[in-house]
């Protein structure tokens, strides 16, 4: 990524957090991950001016205006596909993507699956609590298929979505798993994700305590990972299918080369296009 | 661009147009693979060698491979940028599926067809034109010239009937060579062949002729209209494209992806429509002008994040090259059907322009000013082409640079005070573009206060929605928002392709004696009601002309505007063009119910 060299000052995590309340129902998971994510840019030190942050819709798709980088707040799902756009567009700024597990696996899957294939050097943090918080609790593609809810009486009946074993069969170069219950762990995952020279996937358990009260029982269930990441793809597919989902790390780092637009010098004058259709 | 003199009507062209004709339209067809498209393209560019104008339209069906093709050509000593009532030569290098274009080549009873002689009789739906049906074994033909290829001796054939000069043609097939010599030799005599078989044939030599006149002096382009679209992007100063692949629009994006890298910026394809339109409004938040070109299907995808542009003031550029519809609809063909969708089809309140270029050569101009007005504007701009400008090409002269670029009203770093969404006079507010210190802000579709924090106060909403009515309604869009020409009581509105037929009805109709007025609206949203008025002073009536089955632009008119009388409309969809005659006569039929109408009142 852009890592500023040598900033006037150092930077601390409150540089990156604005006065802007969050909507958040108290005891929620996206504090600490809002938290995490101001502790990684002051990790990087980036300049917060040459961050954006660029999310959809969803609880905790209101992230951007609560920092002071620039913000996007677009529309539900399609995130990822705005925040393709400006780092392309703009190689320059360090472009982190933020949203939730419906906003990011349903309304916005095939945008998910592309940018991993793409390994654009972007950082996507999802922030996963099984349920759609902000329409008031219904089935997301994570959520467990008995979860009983008003719009899927009984649950839907339907497995749930594996997002990190998605990301890695669609190419993911860099495949993490954090918990909002470790915000200093999740806060070192994030930066690396930052650094990584591509796609980073950061998969963030962030419970609901609302719609889903039970996960606050998540944070006692969270472990790091006991080995170091792996470049193996297969390895990390096999280590994240049979692990107990609360296993936390960079769990896959590859060296794929990320996307790089063809754009660069301008070697040719706009008028000199008319040479082609002269006759 | 019209001639004063109306060609005589179709029943006695044969005869009255024999000597020496404005203009002459030459179809080529044939089953995919027969080349019609090579030798279309060539016969183009030999009359372009030649110091004449023309244009051509590709039919075809479709098939990717195979399948049936015609190469629909008007030729002329004057730029055209419409179809003729009917095609003077039909050449059929088979029969097989070319009766599926009966619709689309209209014949008269000068029209000259040429068949070959082993395939059979023209089909009846051509040969019940009264046209002069000729036979003629081109295969055979061919064969006796050992390594050529049968459509360049029809190249020779129909280019020697329009009257083009042979050393024109030579010069066509040799440019486009890039073969052996041997294959070049063969073919050039092929053409030769075919070219004297038309001065010898004397059934064929009643076919119209292009008149003697001077060939044109200064400079000309042979261009599409995707082509121009593509350039008037680059020029208006578009760096970012980002696209999914759709009939007729591809072949804008194909022209620009390698034009962008020459001039720094890029392309990128997007895996569906939603993510294109995403990309180009995140990659125009970052201050890179940006734009995408779709169809109707892609359009209808990106409508919801167009909004977001409107919402969070983010300037981007939708090329729409419109094809027939609803739904997948006709791909390949050309349709105005789009325009209804173009300027209403967001949900809220959502203002935006919508532009539409009138002819191939103002895809050029009508889309870089497209740029220029959605970056000083900050707001989506849409631009209506369609397959039949897209994917034809002209002889054009060549468009001086209209001037048009980019230009965005930012914020200087560290401004005390800023507010990205302030309550401006103009409704224009400075864009913080993210990189600069000290202004930095979140852009929002959610509505929002004047600093860009997510509001559902009623006074936050009015202000944001009359800021961004007030906006595109104030600023001067100067004498480029409509083409207004002529004179007369009446009037004759219309927009985008059909402009240049209705041109010619409107000289043809003036020459029987029924002057109207013609304005050609480029700019369609906003809706201009004081230019409106200015435009149709002294207008006692109008007529809408437009090709889609809804009647879209009168009925959009009929909301936005105060026209004068009981408003007229003539339109049909796609994909049949609209053809000079039937509008001519359309236009006197009006004017002369209007009189009668006069009379007994």
């Amino acid at each position: 990524m852009n890592d500023v060299a040598t900033p006037p000052a150092v930077r601390v995590a409150a540089d990156y957090k604005s006065a802007t309340k969050p909507i958040w129902c108290p005891g929620c998971g996206d504090f600490t991950v809002l938290s995490s994510i101001t502790k990684a840019l002051a990790i990087v030190q980036v300049a917060p001016h040459q961050v954006a942050v660029v999310s959809g819709i969803g609880c905790s798709s209101r992230i951007p205006a609560y920092t002071t980088c620039y913000g996007f707040h677009g529309v539900h799902g399609r995130a990822l596909a705005a925040g393709t756009g400006l780092k392309v567009a703009r190689p320059d700024m360090t472009v982190l993507v933020t949203g939730g597990d419906g906003d990011g696996y349903s309304i916005g899957g095939n945008h998910f699956m592309h940018a991993c294939r793409r390994n654009v050097d972007l950082t996507y943090i999802v922030m996963d609590n099984h349920v759609y918080g902000m329409t008031k609790g219904q089935a997301s593609p994570t959520t467990e298929p008995d979860w009983d809810n008003k719009l899927s009486p009984g649950g839907t009946g339907i497995r749930s979505f594996h997002p990190l074993v998605i990301a890695l069969a669609a190419g993911a170069s860099f495949v993490a798993r954090a918990s909002s219950g470790d915000p200093n762990g999740t806060a070192e995952i994030i930066a690396k994700g930052i650094r990584h020279p591509g796609f980073a996937f950061i998969e963030i358990l962030s419970p609901c305590v609302t719609f889903r009260p039970e996960q606050r029982e998540w944070k006692t269930r969270v472990h790091p990972a006991s080995v170091e990441p792996t470049d193996d793809p297969a390895r990390a597919a096999r280590r994240i299918m049979t692990d107990d989902g609360f296993n936390t790390g960079v769990l896959y780092a590859g060296e794929r080369k990320a996307y790089a637009a063809r754009h660069g010098q301008a070697l040719r004058a706009v008028a000199d296009f008319e040479a082609e259709f002269e006759l | 661009m019209i001639d004063p003199t109306p060609p005589a009507s179709p029943a006695t062209a044969g005869t009255a147009r024999r000597s020496g004709s404005p203009s002459v339209s030459v179809a080529l067809a044939g089953s995919g693979g027969s080349g019609v498209m090579t030798a279309g393209t060539m016969l183009l560019d030999a009359a372009a060698r030649a110091g004449l104008y023309g244009l051509m339209v590709r039919s075809s069906g479709p098939q990717i491979r195979g399948g049936e093709a015609a190469a629909l050509l008007r030729l002329a000593r004057k730029p055209m940028d419409a179809l003729d009532d009917s095609f003077d030569l039909l050449l059929a290098m088979d029969w097989q599926n070319v009766n599926r274009f009966a619709d689309e080549i209209p014949l008269s009873a000068g029209s000259v067809v040429i068949g070959d002689a082993d395939e059979g009789a023209a089909p009846e739906v051509f040969s019940r034109s009264g046209a002069t049906c000729v036979a003629l074994p081109l295969k055979k033909m061919a064969k006796a010239i050992p390594g050529c290829w049968v459509n360049m001796l029809a190249l020779g054939l129909a280019g020697g009937l329009a009257g083009l000069p042979l050393e024109a043609l030579e010069s066509a097939l040799r440019a486009s060579w890039k073969r052996a010599e041997a294959g070049l030799l063969a073919n050039l005599a092929a053409l030769r062949r075919g070219f004297d078989e038309a001065a010898a044939h004397p059934a064929m030599t009643g076919m119209a002729r292009l008149d003697a006149g001077a060939a044109a002096t200064g400079k000309r382009w042979l261009i599409s209209g995707n082509e121009a679209a593509g350039y008037g992007a680059l020029r208006g100063g578009v760096r970012f494209v980002a696209a999914y692949p759709i009939t007729p629009a591809t072949e804008l994006l194909e022209w620009m992806a390698p034009a962008l890298t020459q001039v720094g910026g890029s392309l990128l394809q997007a895996e569906d429509e939603l993510a294109s339109i995403n990309m180009i409004i995140g990659a125009s938040y970052g201050g890179v002008p940006s734009l995408t070109a779709t169809a109707g299907p892609g359009l209808a995808l990106m409508t919801e994040a167009i909004g977001l542009a409107v919402s969070a003031e983010v300037p981007i550029v939708v090329v729409d090259v419109m094809r027939g519809g609803p739904s997948t609809g006709i791909p390949a063909k050309s349709e105005q059907s789009d325009l209804s969708f173009a300027v209403s089809g967001l949900h809220g309140d959502a203002p935006r322009l919508v532009l539409a270029p009138n002819c191939i050569a103002d895809c050029l101009a009508t889309t870089q000013w497209a740029v220029h007005l959605a970056e000083a504007l900050q707001a989506p701009a849409i631009v209506l082409s369609d397959q039949f400008m897209g994917q034809s090409r002209a002889i054009i002269d060549r468009p001086a640079d209209a001037g048009y670029s980019a230009g965005r009203l930012t914020v200087a770093p560290d401004t005390p005070d800023y507010k990205r969404y302030r309550d401006t006079a103009s409704g224009i507010s400075p864009m913080a573009i993210p990189g600069t210190p000290g202004v930095a802000y979140t852009a929002d579709g959610l509505e929002h206060s004047e600093a860009g924090i997510p509001s559902s106060q009623a006074h936050d909403h009015r202000l944001q929605l009359d800021k961004r009515e007030r906006k595109l309604v104030l600023y001067d869009y100067g004498p480029r928002w409509a083409d207004i020409e002529g004179d007369g009581d009446a009037a004759v509105i219309t927009f985008g392709s059909v402009t240049g037929t209705v041109r010619e009805a409107v000289a043809r109709a003036a020459a029987r004696g029924h002057p109207v007025r013609l304005v050609s609206l480029r700019l369609l949203a906003p809706a201009l009601p004081e230019r409106m008025d200015e435009a149709l002073r002294g207008v006692k009536r109008v007529l809408v002309v437009e090709q889609n089955h809804g009647a879209q632009l009168f009925r959009y008119l009929r909301a936005m505007f105060d026209l004068p009388g009981r408003p007229a409309s003539f339109h049909r969809p796609g994909p049949l063009p609209l053809r000079p005659a039937e509008l001519a006569d359309a236009i006197v039929e009006w004017q002369g119910a209007n009189t009668t109408e006069r009379q007994t009142a």
